[in-house]
């Protein structure tokens, strides 16, 4: 039951959803090497003797191996590659996890006033909502990044928070829906509860299912818009990586050194697989009837 | 339906209106102008070159400026790329982004459909589970990342194609840039043909065709099929209009000389009437592409048009 809160799922369906989720073997792998790139993200550079800057004179493009500890290599400037990718799988994870943080909150916000208000103000928000959708998303990140967060992380994790909440405004939205019309939410309003502290007491935590199966989905979109940013060179700047970065710095040097492409790709790979493959197994745990 | 149509182009032209607004004063907000990285420039040039391009005048008049332009078809000259005007730039490059977006948007199809139906078929076999993990696998995998390897693979390894570039009529410089952009579509289809084909299996009015003895073949092409392509049908327009907007990926990694790289390019030199070129060219595309999966979607199902 306690596994079942901090999922935040909805008192009746939470053993059940927490069993089915449990018994996805696909799902808790994946779960568990999410697990283990993070902890590699956080601890993995300081087994290593070299920080991500460090111009190893002796060992330019090296391959991988046990040459001088450099175990997965080095690029042409001797920088060493295992510690370069696991900065870079920190920022990318970070930046992914934040920016999800960030449009879950602008999402929910939304979707859920949208949702309880109804009636105009609904349909003007829902509307803008529509009219975002219809444009172009990956011009606007784009445009976002380059114009604003060129330099800063913080304003590259802003520019891509502010495109990724609209489904989850959408889906937030229609569970408002239903959830609205149920007895509890119309005792709440029967004790003189207002608008505000019905959304934040009742509404907001009845969605928490929901949500975490689409933050979880929404996780490795929004790494995958960071990683292609820095690929382009709009997103993390040198001498920071970030996976983005060193896969675009691989595929130049693909020729001499595919391993500058393979080991980021690898990790990207896998983070971005993990994150989907669990999406998709609490989606079938919390969810089944959407299946 | 015509109706249905009426409204719904009716409601794309304001979308179209305000997405040229927000982005002209978005893009004259950020810092910096086009003129700031080039050298040598005296403080008079620099004035003249500002009042050329109407870049002194104040901003509101600057955006009326562009719009009566934009109602003639005026997209104005790059301030960046000498002696080129949008209208010609784009002319150039986006032929090339078509061709690619719309050949990676059949071959995911050609591809898709059929992957998907073997699943349905042979569902609970090696098949069915080779189709549902790697396109698990596809979906997840961004192209700017199975790019590079695909090129690593079949440019530099095998040597079977080229590694990046482009020439007019060859077929072969197509070939990696189309897959590497069909690969995520491609998977999304074949998923849902499965998903909707299985669906359709199960349906009575199948049922009902098996027990008239029809075979297995006549069942799925006469009574199944159609149903279950539906959903498929209107993945069509979401789809096109991540294959037209991600040719910029493909474009970048192989180095194609289409409209993509204007938008990067642009917005990094502050060349204002280049991206906005851009963003109306890729805005427009992206409406039109949802309109006519709408009316396709109205068409295929009555019950929307009464929306």
């Amino acid at each position: 039951m306690i596994e079942a809160q901090a999922l935040g799922v909805s008192a009746v369906g939470a053993p059940s959803g927490v069993r089915r989720l449990r018994e996805n073997r696909v799902a808790v792998g994946a779960a568990v090497v999410l697990a283990g790139l993070a902890l590699l993200a956080a601890f993995g550079p300081w087994l290593s003797p070299y920080t991500y800057d460090a111009l190893d004179w002796r060992h330019l493009a090296v391959a991988p191996g046990f040459t001088a500890s450099h175990w997965l290599g080095t690029d042409p400037l001797g920088r060493d590659l295992y510690v370069r990718t696991l900065y870079g799988l920190r920022l990318s994870l970070l930046i992914g996890v934040l920016a999800t943080a960030l449009s879950v909150g602008i999402g929910v916000a939304w979707g859920a006033l949208a949702g309880y208000v109804g009636g105009r103000t609904d349909s003007w928000m829902m509307r803008a909502v529509d009219v975002l959708y219809a444009l172009p998303y990956l011009f606007v990140v784009i445009i976002l990044a380059t114009v604003f967060g060129r330099d800063s992380v913080a304003m590259l994790l802003i520019a891509i928070g502010a495109v990724g909440w609209l489904t989850m405004a959408r889906v937030v939205r229609g569970q408002t829906l239903s959830l609205k019309r149920r007895e509890f939410i119309e005792a709440a309003r029967a004790t003189g509860l207002g608008t505000t502290a019905i959304l934040l007491r009742h509404i907001v935590p009845n969605l928490a299912g929901t949500v975490a199966v689409y933050a979880t989905l929404t996780i490795p979109e929004l790494i995958t818009y960071e990683s292609f940013l820095s690929f382009l060179g709009l997103g993390v700047q040198e001498p920071l990586a970030s996976l983005g970065s060193l896969i675009n710095e691989g595929a130049r040097q693909m020729l001499t050194a595919p391993w500058m492409l393979l080991v980021p790709a690898a990790f990207l790979v896998a983070l971005l697989l993990c994150f989907n493959l669990l999406g998709d197994g609490l989606r079938d745990a919390l969810d089944p009837a959407a299946y | 339906m015509l109706g249905f149509a009426v409204r719904r182009i009716a409601g794309t032209v304001p979308i179209l209106l305000i997405l040229v607004t927000l982005s002209f004063f978005v893009i004259r907000l950020a810092p910096g102008g086009p003129f700031d990285e080039e050298r040598g420039l005296t403080p008079q040039v620099r004035a003249n070159l500002d009042h050329l391009y109407g870049l002194d005048r104040p901003l509101g008049v600057q955006y009326l400026h562009y719009l009566e332009g934009l109602a003639h078809g005026d997209l104005g000259l790059s301030y960046k790329l000498r002696d080129e005007s949008v209208a010609g730039l784009i002319a150039q490059g986006f032929p090339i982004s078509i061709t690619v977006g719309f050949a990676a948007l059949v071959l995911a199809t050609l591809c898709g459909v059929p992957l998907g139906i073997c699943a349905a078929l042979r569902r609970r076999t090696a098949v069915d589970y080779a189709v549902t993990a790697l396109a698990t696998l596809a979906i997840a995998l961004p192209p700017f990342v199975t790019g590079p390897l695909l090129a690593l693979v079949f440019g530099l390894a095998l040597r079977w194609l080229p590694v990046a570039g482009w020439q007019q009529g060859e077929l072969v410089y197509l070939i990696l840039p189309a897959v590497t952009l069909a690969l995520p579509v491609c998977a999304a289809i074949a998923r849902m043909m499965r998903g909707s084909l299985l669906e359709t299996l199960s349906a009575s009015f199948v049922r009902t065709a098996r027990a008239r003895g029809l075979g297995a073949t006549r069942v799925l092409l006469r009574h199944a099929l159609r149903p279950a392509l539906l959903p498929v049908v209107s993945y069509l327009g979401p789809a096109a209009t991540y294959v037209f907007t991600g040719s910029l990926v493909v474009e970048t990694v192989f180095a194609l000389p289409g409209t993509g790289r204007y938008l990067v390019q642009g917005a990094l030199d502050r060349d204002y009437t280049l991206v906005m070129g851009m963003i109306i060219l890729y805005g427009a595309l992206t409406l039109l592409l949802n309109l006519a999966a709408d009316l396709a979607y109205g068409w295929l199902d009555p019950q929307v048009r009464h929306d």
